[in-house]
């Protein structure tokens, strides 16, 4: 019943309804002002970057598993990094741990996932014809496509790319004569960064403005489906912390190029006494992780957002603890920001900070249980329909929580002195932040393709790619912790030239090879994924039954995404499998008052209400596309 | 636990037989009715998998630590290390059973709710109950585990004891170097970073006295077994780490800014090496904070004797005035008589040699007029 009633019939009429000057061609689909084209835009340079970052994971994987293995072919790629031994270079192989880190986390995880899914998701779940700031909208996107084009140049350079580690620590990323990757690559990178972090603001402030002004007539905050929450409070976290960044970044600028003194104390370096003196390296530190923690969190977060929805319409019942969930966001998110110096306990600052800052971490592991224990509880006794965007999120969850325990360890500063900088801490944060993020960023491509591209992916091929990717991840990841509990250093080139890291070459190789296949593997998704924009099955009106508003509008969403009058909203976003209900959805704006059989007793009381939703209508805007 | 092991590997087998079965039959189900709307494309198939996911990561976890346990670090040999190595493996115990309670739960659920034809979920967004017990569940086991942590950890960074063994170690681009206050003084004289050259690595101040028996290694650091050590710890151009592995110890070396680490190591050189059965063992200090390109190679041996045995490598030491005669020549005109003092093991046989030798201090260094004022 609700299927009729609920303007998802008017796909018919879409055509006629098209706005009558058609845009051109660069209007439309390169300096577009619509945010669905925005966000493939996001995505598609989120997917190119991907790619490029994790194979460069697979080569330093290479030198780390098969420390021997002659290389000499992939010199038609890397050039001069390989040497005439067929050898990588050292140098290279840092600059590559470095760019692997810096892609992965800025540019496909927190743009390819947060850029992509709020955008798209935004107007079209909160019921508005757009982003707040169209123009905005567009210049992030293409600030970050600058950001992006100038940390790709800056691989091809002849000193190479920025070669620090993704944290960039200074003196030796100040010091051009430190290191090779602190020259040119380093001043493309600060440069690319910079970019970057105006990219984020300005795409951060549209999705704050968006979700407090443009919801639809009767979309209350407790009625918001819980992806916009988690992208509503990872732009305002992204809105706080970018900022800190950018000043960090900008005086490592001034310390390179203008002789302050910053980071840079008492330095002696090629023989040369330098005049620095007063600055501090774990000023930058401070800085960078008060950006570097929330980052986690503006990574993590929109992937629970995106799992939340899934997992409740796949399970095809409400998500447990809705008000739990959102205060868990908010308590994470808070958190997020006062845990920062838990990546410093043994950089030297005070015994007494770093208790604090232990307490403090090991609170953010009460609302991640809650969030864990929710989402199992979601499942129990549900009615499970394992598309690849449900496998993607149960998998989310499973390493949410393997890789979030092991955070515990990390975050207590006595255990940390010996785990910090350790294989320990690589294997910890690329279960919970990297994979986990990264099945956020599958579930999500899977789940929404149909809103985006009008057509399916093919299932058997996504849940293929499910069991593929998630086996190697855990293959990848797990055996890593033994390595890391042996005390093997982060960012060895090589570990012979220890005795106690002489151990584990065999489980080094092991990891090696399952990196490859997992890589491998995402091909899979690839093919699946650029064949089914063109030749994928066309998807009906509402393929999961989902019942968040973006499923109203066209199947192919023109420009103000909703023909005519947006459709108000009456009920929260998860009413499945509701009592007495005839079908095992109701979607939001479907009025408590069509729906008597299955209306518990307050909201009976809600019916009231709705002529007084339905009269809302500021300035207009949810009467006609603009 | 082999045994144990073998049990789940069984079970793994049976399930895994069970599960073809299952599949083949599904298979051919499909084949036959292609109608066979409702339920959703592969999920029997998927939500076998859980299970199967489920027993294959049980005995694979199990049978990987078994073998991967003997290539961890042996047992700490430091008094704190002991203390976070069983702090570490008492909080392992307890996030190992809550991370396979959760995920045993999450794959169970999920293949025991899969979608069953005329199934309907239910319906139950909320029970404040069950919520409040799992916030606070968490709640409390976190707040043994900071309590204990937290101990450990004062402990661990309260000041060291007064008579603890003072070693200087600075980071560089890429290796170690260590200082020791000397036998006399057992002070570490004063540094500045302006003195570095070639020779002076550390930039040692020979204007103050407590510098003139110090003296350095670059390639070996000796500590006394049973007794309080205190690291002074400095970098003289980007990031260090001291890292060592075997007393659990790690602490950043920062240009500008020293930092420290005490410790009591309880196991010599020699007990280790008997007790692994490798003769060849070292102790081992190596960098964890990325430095550049040699990174990966900035080993130091660390050797750990009996208090006799080092305090007679103490005394064998050259000083750094010894191996670097020239350098008299800094030293300031009214303390030359004491930094002489420290010469004189030199051997009496050459008294010559010593007044040679600053003549040729003042030749080279231009510290002409201090030296002559000596004589």
């Amino acid at each position: 019943m609700s299927v009729v009633e609920t303007g998802i019939g008017t796909t018919v009429h879409a055509e006629e309804h098209e706005h009558h000057e058609e845009q051109n061609f660069w209007r439309k689909y390169i300096f577009s002002e619509d945010h669905k084209v925005i966000a493939k835009q996001y995505l598609i340079t989120g997917i190119m970057w991907s790619v490029i970052g994790i194979a460069m994971s697979v080569v330093f994987r290479i030198q780390l598993g098969f420390p021997n293995a002659n290389l000499s072919w992939l010199k038609p790629v890397l050039g001069q990094w390989i040497n005439d031994t067929g050898q990588l270079d050292p140098n290279f192989y840092l600059a590559l741990v470095t760019m692997h880190g810096t892609i992965m986390v800025f540019f496909v995880l927190t743009a390819g996932l947060s850029g992509t899914f709020s955008n798209f998701l935004i107007p079209l779940q909160i019921g508005a014809r757009d982003m707040a700031s169209g123009f905005l909208n567009m210049l992030s996107y293409w600030f970050f496509f600058t950001a992006s084009v100038i940390m790709f140049s800056s691989l091809f350079l002849q000193t190479g790319p920025a070669a620090g580690g993704w944290v960039i620590y200074p003196p030796l990323s100040a010091l051009p004569q430190a290191h090779i990757g602190s020259q040119m690559g380093m001043t493309l990178w600060l440069v690319s960064m910079t970019l970057f972090i105006v990219s984020q603001l300005l795409g951060g402030i549209n999705y704050i403005t968006t979700v407090i002004n443009l919801r639809t007539r009767g979309m209350a905050f407790n009625r918001l489906p819980l992806t916009i929450w988690a992208f509503f409070i990872t732009a305002i976290l992204g809105l706080i912390s970018f900022p800190v960044l950018l000043s960090a970044a900008l005086l490592l600028i001034f310390d390179r190029h203008f002789g302050t003194s910053f980071y840079l104390s008492e330095i002696y370096i090629n023989g040369e006494a330098l005049p620095n003196v007063g600055g501090s390296p774990i000023l930058f530190q401070h800085l960078f992780w008060f950006l570097g923690h929330p980052e986690v969190y503006i990574v993590l977060l929109p992937a629970l957002g995106i799992t939340s929805e899934i997992i409740a319409t796949n399970s095809r019942k409400p998500i447990f603890g809705y008000r739990a969930m959102i205060a868990s966001l908010i308590g994470i998110a808070f958190l997020s920001f006062i845990v920062w110096a838990h990546h410093m306990f043994v950089t030297g600052m005070n015994p007494f900070l770093g208790s604090v800052f232990m307490f403090l971490t090991l609170i953010i592991a009460v609302p991640s249980a809650v969030k864990a224990f929710n989402y199992t509880t979601t499942l129990w006794r549900g009615n499970l329909v394992f598309t690849p965007a449900m496998l993607f999120s149960i998998g989310l969850v499973s390493l949410f929580v393997t890789g979030g325990l092991t955070g515990i360890i990390l975050g207590n500063s006595a255990l940390d002195i010996q785990l910090h900088d350790t294989y320990f801490v690589v294997a910890h944060f690329h279960i919970v932040m990297g994979a986990a993020s990264a099945f956020g960023l599958f579930a999500g491509v899977y789940h929404w393709f149909p809103k985006m591209f009008g057509r399916m992916m093919n299932n058997t091929l996504g849940q293929i790619h499910f069991w593929l990717t998630f086996t190697g991840i855990y293959l990848v990841f797990f055996p890593m912790h033994y390595i890391g509990i042996a005390g093997f250093p982060r960012r060895y080139y090589q570990f012979t030239t220890y005795n106690f890291s002489s151990s584990f070459t065999d489980l080094n190789a092991f990891i090696s090879v399952a990196a490859i296949l997992s890589f491998l593997a995402q091909f899979i998704f690839l093919w699946n994924f650029f064949y089914s924009i063109f030749k994928g099955k066309k998807s009906p009106q509402n393929p999961w039954r989902s019942n968040t508003l973006e499923w109203t509008a066209p199947i192919n969403p023109g420009h103000g995404n909703w023909v005519g009058e947006i459709p108000p909203v009456y009920r929260w976003p998860y009413d499945y499998s509701k009592p007495g209900a005839p079908e095992d959805f109701i979607p939001q704006n479907v009025p408590y008052s069509q729906t008597p059989e299955s209306n518990l007793p307050h909201e009976n009381e809600e019916i009231a209400m709705e002529k007084v939703i339905e009269a809302q209508n500021f300035n207009d805007q949810f009467k006609e596309a603009h | 636990m082999v045994y144990i092991v073998g049990i789940l590997a069984l079970v793994f087998l049976v399930l895994t037989i069970t599960v073809i079965v299952r599949m083949q039959k599904v298979l051919k189900g499909v084949k036959s009715s292609e109608t066979g709307e409702g339920l959703p494309q592969g999920n029997r198939w998927n939500g076998a998998m859980f299970i199967l996911f489920l027993v294959f990561a049980l005995v694979a976890s199990t049978w990987s630590f078994l073998v991967a346990e003997k290539d961890f670090l042996p047992e700490a040999s430091s008094i704190h290390g002991r203390r976070t190595d069983d702090l570490f493996w008492f909080s392992m115990g307890i996030l190992t059973i809550a991370c396979i309670v959760v995920n045993f739960l999450l794959f169970f659920f999920s293949w025991k709710y899969q979608y069953k034809k005329g199934n309907k979920a239910t319906f139950y967004p909320e029970n404040h109950k069950l919520e409040l017990i799992w916030t606070v569940i968490p709640a409390v086991v976190m707040a043994t585990l900071v309590f204990t942590g937290w101990r450990a950890w004062s402990d661990i960074t309260s000041d060291a004891p007064k008579d603890s063994e003072v070693v200087e170690i600075v980071g560089k681009q890429f290796g170690w170097i260590v200082r020791y206050p000397g036998v006399n003084d057992k002070k570490l004289g004063n540094y500045n970073y302006k003195l570095i050259d070639a020779q002076n690595e550390l930039g040692i101040d020979l204007s103050d006295e407590f510098s003139f028996d110090d003296f350095t290694n670059p390639s070996e650091m000796h500590i006394p077994v049973n007794k309080p050590v205190l690291l002074k710890i400095r970098a003289r151009d980007v990031l260090h780490s001291v890292f060592i592995p075997h007393l659990r110890v790690k602490m950043d070396a920062v240009p500008g800014m020293p930092t420290r680490f005490w410790f009591v190591a309880d196991k010599t050189t020699n007990e280790m090496r008997a007790e692994l059965g490798n003769p060849d063992f070292d102790y081992e200090i190596a960098c964890t904070e990325i430095c550049g390109q040699g990174h990966f190679g900035m080993r130091m041996r660390l050797v750990i004797e009996d208090e006799v045995s080092y305090r007679k490598w103490c005394a064998e030491q050259k000083t750094f005035l010894q191996t670097y005669p020239d350098y008299l020549a800094k030293v300031p005109a009214n303390l030359k008589a004491k930094a002489l003092q420290y010469m004189p093991t030199q051997t009496t046989e050459s008294t010559e040699t010593t007044p040679a030798d600053s003549t040729s201090v003042d030749a080279a260094s231009g510290g002409a007029g201090t030296s002559a004022s000596l004589r």
